[in-house]
């Protein structure tokens, strides 16, 4: 199966690169799937995960939060203002923000914490 | 007289003192050199590939933005000075101040009246002497800035680029930091961030695009595809891209900083040594002539007694 090249860079460190044969986001459409040969894009991400099917048959998935995707010449490039991979994910931390982003109303730290830890569950 | 050498010696401690203070200093800001300018690199694959995408979209669409047309009539401008928050760094800050000046007083003999933003101590307190309007200030994360603080700075001036002039809007948006070029070279630069300026060959322009707006040139881009919108790409990715360019600033600015304060102190302690090796001199020059006198005194007394116990005789 042909294959794309991945991306992943947050605005302070390049996350993951590698090797993928599907990758899922999710835009502000909708979740989008993209192998090799799409056409070229260029989508707004939500934040929400997105799972790379990496060419050796593994799974990476990571935490998005606002960011882009762009797609041209089997190159794919996710641009994220905050990006983590699962396995980097304190799931405590993250529940506990999500409790204290309940009680205190913020819908945007809620988001961000239900994000963390749906991407932190998909890994295990 | 020992009060000569005395208060050599007491000098010379203390210049000795200080010489310590300014070599850890030294050494401190040379090591946060290397760890700025790892940040700087860090930050260049979201950087490049944020600038590949505006060009994408600038060129593959005919979406007309606030932030990409030229105002008819600048009247205002928006100017944001990068400086640090502490001194002992030469002129690092007072350069950047200049070199804000001189952008500020070109952008007023255009006819355009100037709103600034200054980020680091120095700058506030700069303005605040000389009792300037200033329309935001940041402080406290020049040394080691995050995105987040990018972030923070970025967001009143992009909400003043997309509101009417009328009400306080500004028409252009100048970004004042001191550029990173090597160890040796810091140069105060100022650049335009918005609106962008697409050259004819559909590449951003803009000096501080440089590397990033190179591969562009080289490639031909392809049609994209946009998701929801090109206009809702534009929306988002603009915004975005003067944040990372912002933050790209203060990165470099940081570096500069520091390698500015490793030279300082590096000066401050060549100049320390120097000192210490005249004083040393003086204090021995000051000891000499003290045991000369005082061999003299002791000739002088010892003739002196040996001439009265001739006369005795």
């Amino acid at each position: 199966m042909a294959d794309l090249h991945v991306e992943l860079v947050a605005a302070d460190r390049n996350v993951w690169s590698g090797e993928a044969n599907l990758v899922v986001a999710r835009t502000k459409s909708g979740d989008i799937g993209i192998m090799a040969n799409h056409e070229p894009l260029l989508g707004v991400l939500q934040s929400g995960p997105i799972t790379i099917r990496t060419s050796d048959g593994g799974t990476v998935i990571a935490a998005v939060h606002g960011g882009f995707i762009s797609f041209a010449d089997n190159k794919l490039s996710i641009l994220a203002e905050i990006a983590e991979l699962a396995d980097e994910i304190d799931v405590d931390r993250a529940e506990r923000a999500l409790q204290r982003s309940k009680t205190e109303a913020d819908s945007g730290a809620e988001r961000r914490a239900e994000v963390r830890l749906a991407a932190a569950s998909g890994a295990h | 007289m020992g009060a000569q050498i005395r208060v050599y010696k007491r000098r010379i401690r203390s210049v000795t003192a200080t010489k310590k203070i300014t070599k850890a200093m030294e050494m401190i800001a040379a090591s946060r050199i290397i760890k700025a300018q790892r940040q700087v690199t860090a930050s260049s694959p979201y950087a490049d590939e944020l600038t590949r995408a505006v060009t994408a979209v600038a060129t593959g669409s005919h979406t007309k933005h606030p932030l990409t047309t030229e105002a008819e009539h600048p009247s205002r401008a928006a100017v944001l000075v990068v400086t640090s928050d502490r001194g002992l760094a030469g002129g690092y800050s007072s350069n950047a101040i200049k070199a804000a000046d001189r952008l500020t007083e070109r952008l007023r003999a255009e006819g355009k009246e100037v709103d600034s933003y200054l980020i680091g101590r120095k700058a506030v307190a700069y303005y605040a002497f000389r009792e300037r309007k200033v329309a935001q200030s940041w402080t406290g994360f020049s040394d080691s800035p995050s995105y987040a603080d990018a972030k923070a700075a970025a967001a009143p001036m992009i909400e003043s680029v997309l509101a009417d002039t009328a009400d306080g809007g500004v028409d252009e948006l100048h970004i004042v930091f001191t550029e990173f070029v090597s160890m040796m070279t810091q140069n105060p630069v100022d650049r335009r961030l918005l609106p962008l300026s697409l050259t004819r060959d559909g590449s951003v322009d803009g000096e501080g695009a440089g590397e990033a707006a190179a591969p562009a040139k080289t490639e031909a881009l392809p049609l994209f595809e946009f998701e929801p919108s090109a206009e809702g790409v534009l929306d988002a990715l603009l915004p975005r891209y003067v944040e990372s360019r912002i933050y790209n600033a203060l990165l470099q600015a940081a570096a500069s900083e520091h390698a500015a304060r490793r030279r300082a102190m590096k000066s401050a302690t060549d100049n320390a040594e120097d000192l210490i090796k005249s004083l040393t001199r003086l204090a021995n020059a000051a000891r000499q002539a003290d045991i000369t006198q005082e061999i003299s005194e002791i000739v002088g007394g010892a003739s002196a007694l040996a001439d009265a116990s001739a006369g005795s005789d």
